[in-house]
């Protein structure tokens, strides 16, 4: 009987996780990116004085670095599933994962400060957009290092020579995008450096921002999700979102330390933002 | 101060998470099992978490002096 009572909430929970699940699944490409473009079109929109103010603020610091300590130690000490090849390296989800998380949230903020800047035509919002774009790029190169160590002791062979295993590893749908994506973002700096006129340099570079971001897309969400993949969920959807897919024990570290991650990135870039309007506060007035 | 009320609760709440879980499951697969039971495995935690205090302390001292520097000009 007690099993009867439970069951229409299960039925429930379980009918709305996976109608929203399918929705995503069979939700339009093209309609989401529309979708996408005017919610960050809308974001633009918010005035740059709250930004401002909001850097100065503590509170989110001591946020970030409560949630980072969170991570690291709940990440060293807390129980795992016991996996094989993996075993314990799977805790580098806490790592290596929120560098790549970090890297998209903060290429977003990047080109919603490009959209901003091509609408105010004001230079702060292009020097936000840079820095963001910088900081992104950190956490990218950091996130691609660690997948490199992460990889040569669980994906690589050892029955091979390690020519082999790397020609096996290497044709990784994810490496090849993010390191096309990492390169595009590369290009950005030196497009930016490039230019010396200042205004020419900004309307330049925040379009370059744009298509930059449209290309990330399908080299690290797009391209990944169709080949055959040596990442987890590589052809059947979302492995680090997905209830399915990632153990609640996990969970309870992993969303955290993404938070922990990104608010940290964001830290290290205002720092730069605000350098750089100090440096800048002669040209912008 | 709602807002140090509010990472309070975020704080207590991660915490309590923490304790819930026991080990369940024992298969063969090979894990630090022994680095667990002798404790060294906090020496680890101690390393990584000096260096985390480490590089906070350094950004929290950049942050404080352009916090100098913008109240100048």
């Amino acid at each position: 009987m007690e099993g009867l009572k439970c069951e229409p909430l299960k039925v429930n929970s379980y009918v709305l996780l996976h109608t929203s699940y399918i929705l995503l699944r069979i939700y339009p490409f093209p309609l989401f990116l529309l979708h996408f473009f005017k919610m960050i079109a809308g974001l633009s929109l918010v005035s740059n004085g709250c930004a401002q103010k909001c850097m100065h603020k503590s509170w989110w610091k001591i946020l970030c670095v409560v949630l980072l300590f969170y991570t690291f130690i709940a990440g060293f000490l807390m129980d795992v599933p016991r996996l094989p090849a993996l075993s314990e390296t799977i805790r580098n989800l806490y790592f290596h994962v929120c560098m790549w998380f970090c890297m998209m949230i903060l290429f977003t903020a990047s080109v919603v400060y490009a959209i901003r800047y091509l609408r105010t035509n004001k230079l702060v919002d292009d020097i936000y957009s840079r820095q963001f774009a910088a900081v992104g790029i950190v956490f990218g190169v950091l996130g691609y290092a660690t997948g490199a160590i992460w990889m040569s002791y669980t994906w690589a062979d050892p029955n091979n020579s390690s020519f082999q295993s790397f020609s096996a590893v290497a044709r990784e749908p994810k490496l090849i995008g993010a390191a096309i994506a990492l390169l595009i973002y590369f290009a950005y700096m030196v497009l930016r450096d490039s230019i010396s006129d200042i205004d020419k340099r900004a309307r330049i570079t925040a379009v370059y921002n744009i298509f930059a971001y449209a290309l990330l897309f399908p080299t690290i969400w797009i391209i990944p999700r169709i080949l055959p993949s040596l990442h987890p969920g590589g052809q059947n959807g979302n492995p680090a979102l997905d209830f399915k897919d990632i153990d609640n024990r996990m969970r309870m570290v992993f969303y955290p330390a993404v938070i922990a991650w990104t608010l940290l990135g964001v830290w290290i870039t205002s720092l730069k933002i605000r350098l750089s309007l100090l440096k800048e506060k002669r040209l912008l007035q | 101060m709602r807002k140090m009320k509010f990472l309070f609760v975020v704080v207590t709440l991660l915490l309590s998470a923490t304790i819930g879980y026991a080990q369940d499951e024992t298969n063969k697969v090979d894990m630090a099992d022994t680095m667990r039971s002798n404790g060294r495995i906090y020496v680890v935690v101690a390393v990584v978490v000096l260096i985390l205090i480490g590089l906070i302390l350094y950004l929290v001292r950049l942050d404080r002096k352009i916090t100098k520097m913008e109240r100048e000009k």
